[in-house]
């Protein structure tokens, strides 16, 4: 398993375009400080920024990916770093840095890429919005942080930016917070993600503490070189794990909740209440790959964790897929559909990390990403198309005045569905579904997985059946969208055909690049039998579901009023999946409630405990001051008062010797006069 | 020496006289009486002083106490028309305290007297003073006292005049 | 009891008497005489001490005792004076009533 990395020489001073690599996340993210400094809404000037600021690291992502192309071919497999220390305490170190390699660089591109287009489509989809200027800030920020994340060398510089782009999709999820069901899609995204996020950390921290490195690759030093991992292997943890399983098992868990793996994928359909290029962006093909990113940037390590780790990433990938892809049948929003339709093959994704190693995942996940961003687009020019209506049993029959839309979005559709040879799904899912056949340890993902793929292609059939087929069920008139929007839809319709050539088994040109080895081109494998049969097994699933679906939805166009057709057949099947198998309720009357209740004891114990503390200190200090006063003014002032009548009085009765009389002056000085004659007399007695 | 009761005698009616001169002046009402009986002490005074053969003393008293003084008193009395009898008595409101204090000054000198019994001075011989020897003594060793004393009373005088002139001159305004 | 003694004693009575009337009668020209008697006690003692004294041929004693009346009469003078201008400002002699140096 180690074996993999030998392919990449021994690092290298880091060449030009690595030195300049970190200019790709930080243009952004100064484009939308300079954004948010703006005064006034400027449309054009914001925009301009953000897309020109993302050209810009677009340009620099290619020339990277251009230079570990050619260090692929010229059999120099390109891992350079530049790492600097951050923080020293003692002898130890808390290190940063940025990496460039096959992985990182095709992530690059594709993020910038994709997010090059929605920034384009944006500027029409958002025109007449009010806070235009706001939008494209917080998508610049976010395009920052997630190319952060994508480059990060450090565990800990990924977790900053980890936590950026959580931040930046609060913002964005919640961008229309005047609606409260978007402010609380805000809050449940940002906080389930924070759950995963906490067992994130705790991983992070005991790497720290085990290997005393975050760094990824430092010469041999880094965490996910053989000297840390042996280390990880051999140290135990609980529950007969070794340290480096459980490692893995906690950044796995960050995973789960950023990339809405069962049970924290509660979120993601609830994000659908942001703008559409948010969903696109960021649900789509960004953030929640940020997950599957992770796990392929920590391989290494999860393959140290001896099969526990990847075995546990491949069975919650496989339920995923399956749990979303039925609730998604049942759905009739088009954005929520699509939504869980994301977490779906996102657990695809994790299945396949798992089962086939970072070549399988990763290439589902740059083929999602195109397709997947395309079909939401697709969704937002429909939802423009069809006056922001968004119940798909309230469109219908829009081919006719939609046809650009209605290609692309086919085009993605039947991407997603896995259509075979023409489309770029095709080929990743059937490495995927390859990888699970091949699976040591259980059949079980790979009968998930083929039952997840015949829903996916049935319900995708039924939502076009409902959106582009039968008659106009909505009110108005449909009509196309402006270029602006259209073209990027072209663009990604392109490259969701295209793009699966590079990943086909007779050239795996996408698993050796990754690798590090040179690629040969075989079509002798479409000789071998076995591979014979996985192909057609999945050409087999894909018609299947399409067939299915166009059986009950194909040409119908049922009213809005009017139950479903599988809702007819089942009805507590159908109640169930429609609404989402009951996980919110399930929390809400868990954890949340949990919450709620420990809410109230707090407030009881600050308001009576900590508050009668409080209260009856001050109570002891008001009755201290009272006292005191009660004392001041009896005995002190009392006092005084009482010694200064004294003295008055004293004084009167004293200036009754000076009456005036010379007589009794007289007397006094006899009377003195006797006194002093007694002493001297006295005092001279022998 | 031992006195003889002749002495005796006589000191003892000397002093029974000026004591009862001093008494009657302090305690008679009417005020003319009680200037009589001042004399009288004086005399009784003059007397015991030429008893103790100081001639000179004696007549002096004589002469300036009985012949000035006593008629000064007199004539003050006649002037602060202190002959008529006051309406309210004669003694002050408080006048225990000053004979409290009067007699606590003549228990102390009583008492310092008679303790000093064996201390005090037995001189036998009477004193042969002269009239020369007075007047030389006055014109020589105490010339300066004199002339003090000439001084003393001219400014007396003048003051005594002053006082009483001044009031006059005032009234009459 | 020497004749010494007796004489003092007899000063010292007179003394007494004399100061009981200055201090306890009303009228002013009363502390006046009281006053004299006073002086004249003094003398006596003085004579006194002259005649018994060590050395009586140095006349100390006679001088002082000559010397006191003749200041005696002085004073008597113009104390006497002074009640007089009293009585013409207040009108009265009592004692008891003229307390103008009160306070």
């Amino acid at each position: 398993m180690i074996q993999e990395l030998t392919a990449f020489t021994p690092q290298v001073a880091a060449s030009g375009v690595t030195q300049i690599l970190w200019l790709i996340p930080a243009v952004p993210m100064v484009a939308a400080g300079v954004i948010a400094l703006l005064k006034q809404p400027k449309k054009k000037l914001s925009a301009a920024l953000a897309i020109g600021s993302l050209g810009f690291s677009l340009l620099i992502a290619l020339a990277a990916f251009a230079h570990v192309v050619a260090g692929w071919a010229a059999e120099h497999a390109v891992r350079e770093t530049v790492n600097f220390t951050w923080l020293q305490f003692g002898t130890s170190t808390v290190d940063l840095g940025w990496v460039l390699d096959p992985l990182s660089a095709v992530m690059l591109v594709m993020v910038t890429f994709v997010g090059l287009l929605i920034f384009i489509y944006s500027t029409g989809y958002m025109a007449h919005d009010e806070n235009f200027t706001r939008f494209f800030c917080f998508l610049s920020l976010f395009a920052g942080a997630m190319l952060g994340v994508v480059i990060a060398n450090s565990l800990l510089l990924l977790f900053m930016c980890w936590e950026l782009v959580g931040l930046t999709s609060y913002l964005l999820i919640g961008f229309w917070y005047q609606k409260p069901s978007a402010a609380a899609a805000a809050k449940k995204a940002f906080l389930t993600t924070r759950v995963g996020d906490i067992f994130f950390l705790l991983g992070i921290v005991w790497l720290f503490a085990q290997t005393g490195t975050l760094l990824f690759y430092n010469n041999g030093a880094g965490s996910m070189e053989p000297a840390a991992l042996s280390g990880l292997m051999t140290a135990p943890a609980a529950l007969g794990l070794s340290a480096a399983a459980a490692i893995g098992l906690l950044l796995f868990a960050g995973a789960a909740g950023k990339s809405g793996q069962l049970p924290l994928h509660v979120w993601l359909p609830d994000a659908m209440e942001g703008p559409t290029p948010v969903s696109a962006l960021i649900h789509a093909a960004t953030m929640v790959a940020a997950g599957v990113y992770l796990i392929a940037r920590v391989y290494p390590l999860m393959q140290a964790g001896q099969g526990t780790s990847l075995s546990v990433v491949t069975w919650v990938g496989a339920a995923t897929a399956v749990f979303a892809a039925l609730i998604a049948v049942a759905q009739n929003d088009i954005k929520r559909i699509l939504a869980y339709s994301t977490v779906s093959q996102l657990g695809y994704m994790m299945a396949g990390l798992g089962l086939g190693g970072v070549a399988v995942g990763m290439f589902h996940l740059i083929t999602h990403a195109f397709f997947k961003a395309l079909l939401f687009m697709g969704a937002g020019s429909v939802i423009h198309g069809a006056h922001e209506e968004q119940d798909v049993r309230k469109m219908g029959g829009m081919r006719k005045e939609m046809p650009v839309t209605f290609a692309t979005y086919a085009i993605g559709m039947l991407a997603l569905s896995g259509f075979p040879i023409v489309f770029s799904g095709f080929w990743s899912k059937d490495g995927i579904l390859e990888a699970a056949k091949d699976a040591h340890f259980s059949k079980g993902p790979f009968w998930l997985l083929v039952f997840g793929a015949v829903l996916t292609a049935f319900y995708m059939t039924r939502q076009v059946s409902y959106v582009f087929f039968g008659k106009w069920r909505g009110h108005g008139h449909a009509h196309e969208s402006p270029k602006v929007m259209t073209t990027p839809l072209a663009i990604l319709a392109f490259f969701a055909i295209t793009l699966g050539v590079i990943g086909t088994p007779a050239w795996p040109w996408f698993r050796s690049f990754l690798e590090g080895h040179a690629a040969a081109v075989e079509f002798g494998k479409f000789g071998e039998s076995e591979f014979l049969v996985l192909l057609l097994t999945s050409t087999v699933i894909v018609f299947v579901g399409l067939g299915l679906g166009w059986l009950l939805y194909g040409n119908k166009s049922p009213e809005a009023e009017e139950r479903d057709v599988l809702e007819k057949a089942v009805p507590p099947v159908w109640t169930a999946l429609s609404n989402r198998l009951y996980v919110d309720e399930f929390y809400g009357a868990t954890f949340i409630a949990f919450y709620k209740w420990w809410a109230k004891v707090a407030d009881w114990l600050d308001r009576w405990i900590w508050g009668g503390i409080v209260a009856e200190v001050i109570g002891s200090f008001k009755l201290l001051s009272r006292f005191s006063r009660f004392f001041d003014n009896q005995f002190v002032n009392g006092g005084f008062d009482k010694g200064c009548e004294e003295l008055y009085s004293g004084g009167g009765i004293l200036s009754h010797i000076q009456n005036g009389r010379v007589q009794t002056y007289l007397r006094i000085l006899a009377v003195f006069v006797v006194v002093l004659a007694v002493i001297l007399l006295w005092s001279s007695r022998p | 020496m031992p006195s003889n009761p002749g002495d005796v005698i006589l000191f003892v009616i000397l002093s029974a006289l000026t004591v009862a001169g001093g008494l009657a002046a302090v305690l008679l009402r009417n005020v003319v009486h009680c200037a009589l009986a001042l004399t009288g002490a004086f005399i009784g005074l003059a007397l015991l002083f030429l008893r103790l053969d100081a001639q000179f003393a004696g007549f002096a008293q004589i002469l300036v106490y009985v012949g000035a003084v006593a008629i000064l008193v007199v004539f003050a009395i006649l002037l602060t028309r202190s002959s008529e009898t006051p309406a309210t008595g004669v003694f002050s409101k408080t006048w225990l305290a000053g004979l409290v204090v009067a007699a606590a000054v003549f228990a102390v000198l009583a008492w310092a007297v008679l303790q000093s019994e064996p201390a005090l001075p037995h001189a036998p011989g009477e004193p042969q003073v002269s009239v020369m020897q007075i007047g030389n003594a006055l014109m020589g060793q105490y010339v300066l006292p004199l002339e003090i004393v000439a001084v003393l009373l001219t400014a007396a005088m003048i003051g005594a005049v002053i006082v009483a002139m001044h009031e006059k001159k005032e009234t009459a305004k | 009891m020497s004749p010494l003694s007796g004489y003092l004693l007899v000063a010292a009575l007179v003394f007494a008497i004399g100061l009981a009337g200055a201090l306890t009668r009303r009228n002013a020209i009363l502390v006046l005489i009281g006053i004299e008697l006073m002086l004249n006690a003094a003398n006596l003692n003085l004579i006194a001490f002259w005649r018994y004294g060590p050395h009586p041929e140095a006349l100390t004693g006679l001088m002082f005792a000559v010397f006191s009346i003749a200041i005696a009469a002085a004073e008597a003078a113009v104390g006497l004076g002074l009640v007089i201008s009293i009585y013409r400002h207040l009108k009265t002699t009592d004692l008891d009533e003229i307390n103008r140096m009160k306070g």
